[in-house]
């Protein structure tokens, strides 16, 4: 290696942990057998267990947060090479596309909750707002696509709304209990309401934007098909990409600080002026947009919306991700959500047993980790800003 | 600049304050002393908004704040520390003085999202003041600016609390039993800090709950007692420490 200024961690062991979890991923959707897959899957472990008593966390650490944007782009147009290199495989690709819209709709929970600490076990609810406002507008009206995934985050943050004034008259167990019930009465009301299709649901048409299906496979040449979930990829990696920013410059920011202070200490922030009802308000509305924008995309991707893919065993779901990934920490959401949906998709036989598996992974990462797979960190205002 | 007039708070039946008034001038650094559940804490809660008052009448540099929110108090100057330590123990020291800045910051969503290069540059200023106050009150404490609130030990954890409440440079500073928890070495030690800061902030009043005797005797100008929710006494220090009624309090009647 070449010699390093003492004081700047190098890039290096950065690229190094993005190159190696790009390569587990790419042969983790290639292999089709079911041994196989079991057999990487404890590799993974393994592989964890050892690195962990390695120098290299500490290293790649240091190296994502003195060189954020370089890996930042590395890791974005590995994604795209990614996908590029699953063109033609349908399933792998809905697979992407699905824990890239499941971490925007957990990234949204993570403002609520990892931040502000306004619980909300109700975020498949708000994803399923995004995904019924799509499917009654493409259905009813002629608005452009675009401006119907951003209507369907805007209805989420505004049927959130509903829930504000409960929410800041209470605390702790008794606001999750109100969001159970906003939960469990949405599923019903779906079920109930004809006009949006009843317990069968509705078909969504796909998304289209400017005059470009995105439901129809792209055809390169002659030989070369392109599935056209890839689109549904890269939008969704976009959406994924510009989220992921919007929450880390939220945090490393005074409105995080806000956020923090609120979550830590309501009597601390009160006497020191911050308005805690405006903060929970407001980190409340931004994480349902982001679960309704999730949403809205989601719908459009498979094609239906019903009131059984957005129970509360699903909001518990997106719960069970941030808490495995580390509350409070959004690089931790990619992980945890790729875990939670690729493993029993991959691993047909856990299929059947997936709630009690996430139950026994929960309740082993609270036991050993309770911090999470990836426990956030101290605040970094910005990359070096302690030098300064 | 303060002035409470008969001020009172209920809890049920309970009288926690009773028709308590108290003037504070400028620059002056009141004591204030009594027996536990006296209300010392309670008169705090009240001051800084977090308690209803029943009736009575609260007015701040010559304006009314009667009713105001904890946050309009903040607003108007007047900080506070608490009686057991309400730092945000996993948040490092410079955010945790930034807390205590709050009204100095911009807290705009455009100007913290998406103008990085101007926030940057207000980080360091506020950098450059938070290792500045911090020198005042310990010179090794910049350095453990970046470290977790919780890595510190008692003392310094105190000297945060004072730093985070000067920090916004109020007009009134509670401080609520700051010795707590300390040994009398370190209560004399952060006691010099207090007063160096006071020297250093003219016209800066302070009212300190304290129990430890020799610490009320040492630092404050006038003292007043209260006990069950009433002034009983009030005065310089040997006027207070000879009173039969302050000893009845503290001692019982033989």
């Amino acid at each position: 290696m070449t010699t390093q200024s003492p004081g700047r961690p190098a890039v290096w062991p950065g690229l190094v942990a993005v190159v190696a979890v790009a390569g587990f991923c790419y042969l983790f959707l290639r292999v089709e057998h079911q041994w196989a897959v079991a057999a990487l899957a404890v590799c993974a472990v393994v592989a964890v267990l050892a690195v962990r008593r390695t120098a290299w966390p500490a290293l790649a650490g240091a190296a994502w947060s003195e060189h954020p944007t370089v890996l930042g782009w590395i890791s974005l147009i590995s994604a795209l090479l990614f996908i590029a290199l699953f063109y033609e495989n349908h399933f792998a690709l809905l697979m992407l596309a699905t824990v890239m819209l499941y971490s925007v709709a957990c990234l949204g929970l993570t403002i609520q909750f990892g931040y502000a600490g306004v619980v909300n076990f109700a975020g498949a609810a708000f994803f399923g707002i995004g995904g019924y406002t799509a499917a009654m507008l493409t259905l009813h009206t002629g608005l452009p696509h675009l401006l119907v995934i951003v209507i369907g985050g805007l209805m989420a943050g505004l049927i959130g709304s509903v829930l504000v004034l409960p929410l800041l008259r209470t605390r702790g167990h008794y606001a999750a209990v109100i969001t159970v019930a906003f939960a469990i009465l949405f599923k019903s009301f779906l079920e109930v309401n004809e006009l949006l299709g009843g317990p069968q649901g509705l078909k969504v048409p796909g998304l289209r934007i400017l005059g470009w299906s995105f439901n129809s496979n792209v055809e390169l040449g002659r030989d070369l098909e392109v599935s056209f979930y890839a689109s549904y990829a890269v939008l969704s990696l976009a959406l994924l990409a510009v989220t992921l920013l919007m929450v880390k410059r939220l945090e490393r920011s005074w409105v995080g600080l806000s956020l923090d202070v609120v979550r830590l200490d309501e009597t601390a922030a009160a006497v020191f002026g911050f308005n805690v009802a405006w903060w929970k308000l407001f980190a409340f509305t931004l994480g349902n947009v982001c679960a309704g924008i999730a949403g809205a995309v989601y719908a459009m991707m498979i094609g239906f919306v019903a009131p059984a893919s957005f129970t509360f065993a699903e909001s518990l779901i997106l719960v069970s991700i941030i808490i495995l990934g580390g509350v409070g920490n959004p690089i931790g959401v990619l992980p945890a959500a790729a875990l939670v949906i690729l493993l029993p998709e991959k691993l047909q036989v856990i299929q059947e047993y997936r709630f009690l598996l996430f139950s026994v992974f929960v309740i082993l990462v609270l036991l050993f980790r309770p911090q999470g797979l990836l426990p956030r960190r101290l605040r970094e205002y910005y990359a070096g800003w302690r030098r300064a | 600049m303060l002035s409470c007039e008969k001020l009172t708070v209920r809890f049920g039946g309970l009288m926690a304050l009773n028709a308590l008034s108290l003037q504070l001038h400028e620059g002056e650094l009141l004591g204030l002393i009594g027996p536990n559940g006296s209300g010392k804490t309670t008169f705090f809660n009240a001051l800084t908004g977090l308690y209803r008052l029943a009736s009575g009448n609260l007015a701040f540099g010559g304006r009314d704040i009667t009713g105001f929110t904890p946050r309009a108090i903040y607003d108007a100057g007047i900080a506070r520390t608490f009686q057991r330590s309400r730092l945000c123990l996993p948040l490092s020291v410079f955010d945790n003085l930034m807390v205590g800045n709050h009204r100095k910051l911009s807290r705009g969503l455009w100007f913290n999202l998406l103008r990085r290069r101007r926030f940057r540059a207000e980080l360091t200023r506020q950098m450059e003041f938070a290792r500045t106050l911090l020198r005042t009150f310990n010179p090794r404490l910049p350095q453990r600016l970046f470290d977790a609130a919780g890595s510190l030990g008692m003392i310094d954890r105190r000297r945060l609390e004072v730093c985070r409440a000067l920090i916004g440079e109020p007009k009134l500073l509670l401080l609520d039993e700051p010795s707590a928890g300390m040994t009398h070495d370190e209560t004399s030690e952060l006691m010099d800090d207090i007063l160096a800061a006071r020297e250093r902030i003219p016209g800066l009043s302070i009212i300190l709950i304290e129990h430890e005797m020799s610490v009320i005797e040492r630092v404050s100008d006038r003292c007043v007692v209260l006990s069950f929710g009433e002034k009983i006494c009030e005065g310089s220090y040997q006027k207070v420490a000879a009173d039969a009624r302050v000893q009845e309090a503290y001692l019982g009647v033989e």
